[in-house]
């Protein structure tokens, strides 16, 4: 017997969580500007996610999937991506997705209920919410197909959950970015739980990371909680993806510190204590630390930074409270670029029939 | 027909450099019924990919190139490995216009051999377009001849929005005809009326129209004058044809290779009741493939419905005592 092949999964962490950096940091993190930045949207997304949990615990939007804990891995995806790139999320990635330019407003209308929610003013090119698990995957493949075809210095980045790499999609969409050396990221978000089921009942995998190994692609482990790592490592893979280099996949070890949606009750099915540790480890925390060790920070700036991000909050909500219900005819509207004969019947029939609902 | 479907591709891709060809050996093989025969060579590797043995892949990064500015023409081996790609048809392809509100849309054009009668093996034989006509946002397209097969796949091609595009592979080769290489797209969403009758309409679709076109000439010299309609477009139907040819020649019979049970033959029954009803002599007729699985070929032209079972039904309804 011989070997013939051999793989190792690396992992990567350059902010401790007790936010202390180990080894040479990256450039952006002697950039004030841009760490403030990161820091700020983080507090958004933070502060935005319990307004949204909120709103739908008072009957004022639809099951909400939140992304507490998840900030760094967001953000730092967000802050490594170029404009011009394309995002394929599933349905939990708003800090990236705030970073990049979709409005809450957007966000709260698409949760509540409101196709026009994935009409993103900006990036214009984002794929929407995904909520099939890893379809998404393959969306992301063929975008960064058509960029490579077209010659375009443009990358597809496509998160997925740590339930997701179980999914028969995740392996297509890896195995068509490896033999055809695609521009395109992978980015598991492994939080440890798919609703109910851990890790380690959905693979006998070691890590996520190396399930690019059989993909023929490159596959790190970051810590998810570290968004300097995050964006450093995302940063990496995109630019090799974006210089012809191949894709990769990442995989960003983190915890959900919520239940997985508003329709869900974590407490049944893992222990308190479970949380309280995984606490300790949350993004917002260590980035605090260092940006105050690091002499840019204080509790006047976090009070005026709070408050800001609140009144941004309430006009979205403010935005999102006082929106109109779409017309029926949103339902055919965009259903084709024309509309055919039947169903120009049916909108009139929808019309005819709007909000006599049974039992009203 | 085969020719037919490599002349479209040859002309769409040299008139718009947006659209590519993605499938499985439609490269250096030209696809394993010569459909893409001599396009990689044409228009090289980029445009004309053969992509992995994976059907949700072909269908999934067809979503992504159409998303993002190309128009994929993508070729499914045979109607019965489409499934694997459905889920990215239902979920994605056929919505993503809808859910975005215009922003994202999918111009992609799934081709796939359908039906049997070409001895061919298990699974290969399938015509399920009745799965694909319940999905709300797609267009099902099915031709039933070369040049109906040339106008109507550039129309495919040409339109903004998702079109399965089902290829009999009875036809493949067993009809000829000379077809124009001009461009012209026939129109999609609407009947093709292939031949003129007064006493009966019959309805059908695909390879079918060969054996009711067959059944038209032997009810004519039983003096029987038979209007023949092709659907072209399975979905949407263009009922107002059919509505007007019943009421013209009161009498309906629907032709399909498919399985009856929730066939688009129970559609356009129930259609032309809703719409027809009191322009109807007889009770409509359906000849169809039975509500089993569809046979390995032994037995499969005893499945598709045969001239005589299509006669058979027809002269039905010319009785008192319909079956």
């Amino acid at each position: 017997m011989k070997t013939v092949a051999e793989f190792k999964i690396e992992y990567r962490r350059i902010l401790d969580p007790r936010g202390m950096l180990q080894g040479t940091p990256p450039a952006f993190v002697h950039d004030r500007e841009e760490l403030l930045r990161m820091y700020e949207i983080m507090t958004l997304v933070r502060m935005f996610d319990v307004k949204a949990v909120n709103l739908q615990r008072t009957g004022q939007l639809g099951t909400y999937p939140s992304c507490l804990g998840h900030e760094a891995a967001h953000v730092g995806v967000g802050a490594a991506m170029l404009p011009q790139d394309v995002l394929a999320p599933v349905y939990r990635e708003f800090g990236t997705q705030i970073w990049r330019g979709v409005s809450m407003l957007e966000i709260l209308n698409y949760w509540g209920g409101d196709e026009r929610g994935n009409d993103f003013a900006g990036p214009r090119h984002d794929f929407p919410w995904c909520v099939p698990i890893a379809t998404q995957t393959l969306h992301a493949a063929g975008a960064a197909m058509a960029f490579k075809i077209k010659k375009e210095p443009r990358c597809a980045l496509s998160f997925i959950g740590d339930g997701g790499t179980s999914e028969g999609a995740f392996y297509e969409a890896m195995n068509l970015a490896g033999v055809a050396k695609l521009p395109v990221v992978f980015v598991i978000v492994n939080n440890g739980w798919a609703i109910s089921v851990p890790v380690a009942a959905q693979t006998a995998a070691g890590t996520l990371a190396q399930k690019a190994v059989a993909a023929g692609i490159p596959g790190v482990q970051v810590d998810g909680n570290d968004v300097f790592a995050v964006r450093d490592v995302v940063s990496a893979a995109l630019e090799t993806a974006r210089g012809g280099g191949g894709p990769a996949v990442i995989e960003a070890l983190t915890y959900r510190l919520s239940d997985h949606t508003t329709a869900d009750d974590a407490s049944r099915y893992r222990s308190a204590a479970e949380v309280k540790q995984a606490w300790e480890l949350e993004p917002l925390l260590r980035f605090r630390h260092f940006l105050r060790a690091a002499g840019h920070w204080d509790d006047d700036r976090e009070a005026e930074l709070l408050a800001r991000c609140a009144a941004q909050i309430d006009a979205a909500v403010a935005g999102y409270s006082g929106g109109l219900k779409p017309a029926t005819d949103a339902m055919f509207d965009h259903l084709f670029a024309a509309s055919p004969p039947h169903l120009q019947e049916q909108r009139q029939m929808a019309r005819r029939f709007a909000g006599k609902h049974s039992g009203h | 027909m085969i020719e037919a479907i490599a002349l479209a591709h040859g002309w769409e891709m040299q008139h718009d450099p947006t659209v590519v060809v993605v499938g499985q050996d439609v490269g250096a093989n030209g696809g394993v019924f010569r459909a893409t025969a001599g396009l990689q060579e044409r228009f090289g590797k980029d445009r004309v990919q053969d992509t992995p043995l994976a059907e949700a892949t072909i269908a999934g990064m067809s979503v992504g190139m159409a998303a993002q500015g190309l128009k994929p023409v993508a070729e499914i081996q045979f109607m019965g490995f489409l499934y694997p790609a459905l889920d990215q048809i239902v979920n994605h392809m056929s919505r993503l216009r809808n859910r975005t509100r215009g922003r994202l849309t999918c111009p992609v054009v799934m081709r796939m051999p359908h039906g049997g009668g070409i001895r061919a093996p298990e699974h290969h034989s399938e015509s399920t377009e009745t799965l694909l006509c319940h999905i709300p946002g797609i267009r099902v397209v099915c031709p039933s001849s070369p040049a109906r097969a040339y106008g109507l796949l550039l129309a495919a091609i040409r339109d903004p929005d998702p079109v399965m595009f089902l290829e009999p592979v009875r036809l493949y080769r067993a009809m000829r005809q000379e077809v124009h290489d001009d461009g012209q797209a026939l129109p999609l969403d609407v009947c093709f009326t292939l031949r003129a009758g007064n006493d009966v309409t019959l309805v059908t679709w695909g390879a079918m129209t060969m054996e009711v076109l067959r059944a038209a000439a032997d009810l004519e010299v039983q003096g029987i004058s038979a209007e023949v309609i092709d659907l072209g477009t399975l979905s949407p139907i263009d009922i107002d044809t059919i509505l007007e040819s019943v009421a013209k020649t009161g009498r309906l019979v629907i032709v399909h290779e498919a399985a009856r049970n929730v066939g688009i033959g129970a559609e356009i029954a129930a259609r032309v009741a809703e719409h027809g009803l009191y322009d109807l002599l007889a009770p409509i007729q359906r000849v169809t493939g039975y509500d089993t699985i569809m046979p390995l070929f032994r037995l499969e032209m005893d499945y598709i419905p045969s001239t005589q079972r299509i006669i058979d039904a027809v002269r039905a309804t010319f009785s008192d005592d319909a079956p």
